[in-house]
């Protein structure tokens, strides 16, 4: 074959490629204009709501929505912003989102019509968020790949704001920790899944270090932690701050690995819940009986399911196409 | 055959190495070597682009927890490593390199349509990312070897220069044409899987048009067996060159880590991490040819030695007393000279010790020992680190970097190796 035909062919094949990926991204764009939920106005203060990131396929993909807390199977209000996790309580939220052409997380704090109040870039991919009952108290991790000797492991970045002050703690890494009774230091302390209590001040959270998980309790004005005990991941505080709902690693390969459990702080019993999918989300409370949780569906998706918080009953699907949810019960 | 035409072709002394020059310097290099090149740029643009976007894909899209998609990326490195000796076996027992590495080439394509029909099915996904790992294996050590034979044995350096620079190129334009994508079509994923099919397909193109096979004719004798591949670890250049890699592989620490210390020394805003391994990318693409033309000249062994003693000096620099960012600058460029004076360089200094009949599957052998050094090495410091703590360990890394060096001056052949 002649160069000058090897070249003309080289030209054909290139036009083919340019001419198929561009046809593929409009057609996909145009695509994401059509489905999705009615949109209109989501706001964070109206009592009665569940919001949530809206992951039915189409435009509204991603997106943050709103569905009445009676009728959670009805229909859904979307709004503008999208986020890939988000949380909100009091007025005030949480949309933690990875963009950028150089990509970061970029934590956007909203207030009750979505508007902007402050927003955080930092390193590593969306992971958990959450905002005290009182909407005073923010805390998100991101997970960052590359933290750690071995590639492919990540390890965790959690920071706290203080709306009140403006205060933000970047990494709450540094608290001091007391681990089983003993004060600890280490290099691989990885915090994740912090929950406040109503005091604003008392938080629980997930700590790894040297291969194992710890509940701690930490205290915010005094700046310490301290641990009360292990194998508890992702702890969520009830609206009447006497049990926790947590995820427990039951299963040391990746396949099946967690099961929601709750722990009664009084007591320390732990009692498993109904849901025996592995879930691995940061659960809300939906009310002071009941949890929610993201849990991905077989063949691509996610829905929205609900279980009662002590063990009994069994799990209902509580809204289709759906994660990160957050029930906003209180007027602001 | 291609071969006797092809070579006779060229003048039988090579362009003046002795003259630099940007221009001449590339003139230099055989047009087989530069489709090669041009072949890896546009497949690692590819590649580059899936590697980026995955863990958001996979996580967000899919709703894969970070552990499991660790453990899905993590694995089958096993799988991989016996794939890459076993390709460049193949490759030479048949005299078949350009289609060996045109099928590791094609394999991978095809992977990318993999994802879009994997949905969301754990196991499929583990199984095309494995499949796409064994495509990488497959045509790592063939693409090595028609480099080297395209290649006069006094521009082999040069020539694993420029081709780790193009390759490189690719590697640095993958991501940014990913994230352009998503910025163009947020959230859809598939978009990027279509468009970095249609990049490896044309790299296929680029590959069955303008590369040409290198072939000795096969005689009785010369027919290469698994035997004469490990006949390879008792010619003692070989050999020394095998222990010395595996030695000082076994000394490096992950690159990851290299960031990590530059984050933890100094206080830039985080969204710029990212932003670091670009810089040691850099250096690499723009530094890969000169090194290779000097390790021609120099020897091919003294450079490779010199790269980890600039690595060294990377390491020292992160507890030296400079701070801000002339810490950074120094460590990435001492960082990304370590990348262009070791990996092309050390494949250009292997090629010559191989036969010809057997040139694939000894650099793929290297290759496998390589990477498998890193790992322990990995492993290692991760024990260590637990062990004794962080700074302990990294003194223990330094230590053993240094006696590495200098036990690799005196394991490796360096007097035997010709230079020009």
């Amino acid at each position: 074959m002649s160069a000058r035909n090897r070249i003309l062919i080289l030209l054909v094949v290139a036009l083919v490629a340019i001419t198929t990926v561009t046809g593929y991204a409009l057609r996909s764009r145009d695509g994401s204009g059509a489905a999705g939920g009615a949109s209109g106005v989501v706001r964070l203060d109206t009592a009665g709501q569940i919001l949530f990131r809206d992951t039915a396929p189409g435009g509204s993909f991603g997106r943050i929505a709103s569905v009445p807390i009676d009728r959670p199977g009805g229909a859904r209000t979307t709004g503008p912003m999208l986020c890939d996790r988000l949380y909100a309580a009091h007025g005030t939220g949480i949309c933690m989102q990875r963009k950028g052409p150089v990509p970061s997380t970029h934590v956007t704090v909203l207030d009750h019509g979505l508007h902007r109040t402050r927003q955080v870039k930092i390193e590593g991919f969306p992971n958990r968020a959450r905002v005290s009952a009182s909407g005073n108290m923010l805390s998100w991790t991101t997970f960052v790949q590359g933290d750690s000797y071995l590639r492919d492991d990540f390890s965790t970045r959690t920071s706290i704001l203080d709306t009140r002050t403006g205060r933000l703690v970047n990494s709450i890494e540094q608290i001091p920790l007391t681990l089983d009774g003993k004060p600890y230091r280490a290099a691989d302390l990885n915090y994740w899944g912090v929950t406040f209590a109503s005091d604003d001040n008392t938080f629980y959270a997930t700590v790894r270090t040297s291969g194992r998980t710890y509940l701690i309790q930490g205290d915010y004005r005094k700046w310490t932690a301290h641990t009360l005990r292990t194998n508890v991941e992702c702890p969520s505080l009830s609206p009447g701050n006497t049990r926790i709902v947590f995820k427990k690693r039951v299963n040391a390969s990746a396949n099946r690995p967690w099961r929601l459990y709750a722990l009664d702080l009084a007591t320390l019993k732990e009692t498993p819940l109904a849901e025996e999918h592995s879930v691995d989300d940061q659960a809300a409370w939906l009310d002071d009986h009941t949890v929610m949780y993201g849990l991905p569906r077989h063949g691509g998706g996610w829905d929205v399911w609900a279980v009662p918080a002590d063990g009994s009953g069994a799990p209902r699907l509580l809204i289709h196409d759906a994660n990160s949810p957050a029930a906003v019960t209180t007027h602001r | 055959m291609y071969i006797s035409t092809s070579r006779a072709a060229r003048p039988a002394s090579p362009e003046a190495p002795a003259t630099p020059g940007r221009r001449r310097a590339w003139a230099g290099v055989d047009s087989n070597v530069l489709a090669l090149g041009s072949v890896s740029l546009v497949t690692d643009i590819s590649s580059e682009m899936i590697t980026a976007v995955l863990p958001m894909y996979v996580i967000f899209t899919l709703g894969l927890s970070p552990l499991q998609f660790g453990a899905l990326n993590g694995m089958y490195f096993g799988v991989t490593a016996l794939v890459r000796v076993a390709g460049g076996h193949a490759a030479d027992r048949w005299q078949r390199r350009k289609l060996v590495a045109g099928s590791g080439y094609a394999l991978s394509a095809l992977c990318k349509l993999g994802l879009l029909a994997a949905g969301s099915s754990v196991p499929v996904l583990g199984a095309v990312i494995a499949a796409d790992r064994t495509g990488k294996g497959l045509r790592t050590g063939p693409r090595d070897a028609l480099i080297s034979l395209s290649s006069t044995p006094q521009t082999l350096g040069r020539s694993f220069g420029a081709h780790r620079a193009l390759d490189t190129t690719g590697a640095f334009l993958g991501p940014l044409a990913a994230f352009a994508l998503l910025m163009a079509t947020p959230g859809r994923y598939d978009t990027v899987f279509v468009a970095s099919f249609c990049i490896a397909a044309f790299a296929l193109v680029i590959l069955a048009l303008f590369v040409r096979d290198r072939r000795q004719p096969l005689e009785q004798h010369e027919r290469a067996t698994v035997r004469d591949l490990l006949g390879l670890l008792l010619r003692p250049g070989f050999r020394r060159v095998g222990i010395g890699v595996l030695l000082l592989g076994a000394v490096t620490l992950s690159d990851s880590f290299v960031y990590l210390l530059i984050q933890q020394r100094l206080d830039i805003p985080e969204e710029y991490f990212p932003l670091l391994p670009l810089g040691t990318t850099g250096v690499y693409l723009l530094m890969a040819m000169p090194l290779g033309q000097l390790a021609d000249r120099l020897g091919r062994l003294r450079v490779f030695v010199a790269g980890y003693g600039a690595l060294l000096l990377a390491y020292l620099m992160l507890f030296g007393p400079v701070g801000g960012p002339w810490l950074v600058i120094t460590t990435l460029v001492l960082h990304g000279l370590f990348y262009a004076a070791t990996d092309g360089v050390l494949m250009a200094a292997v090629g010559p010790m191989v036969p010809e009949h057997l040139r694939a599957a000894g650099m793929s052998l290297i290759q496998t020992g390589q990477s498998l050094a890193t790992l322990a090495s990995s492993l290692l410091f991760g024990a260590a680190w637990s062990m004794w703590g962080l700074h302990t360990a990294l003194a223990v890394a330094l230590t053993v970097l240094t006696v590495a060096i200098a036990a690799a001056l005196v394991i490796l052949p360096l007097r035997q190796e010709s230079t020009t």
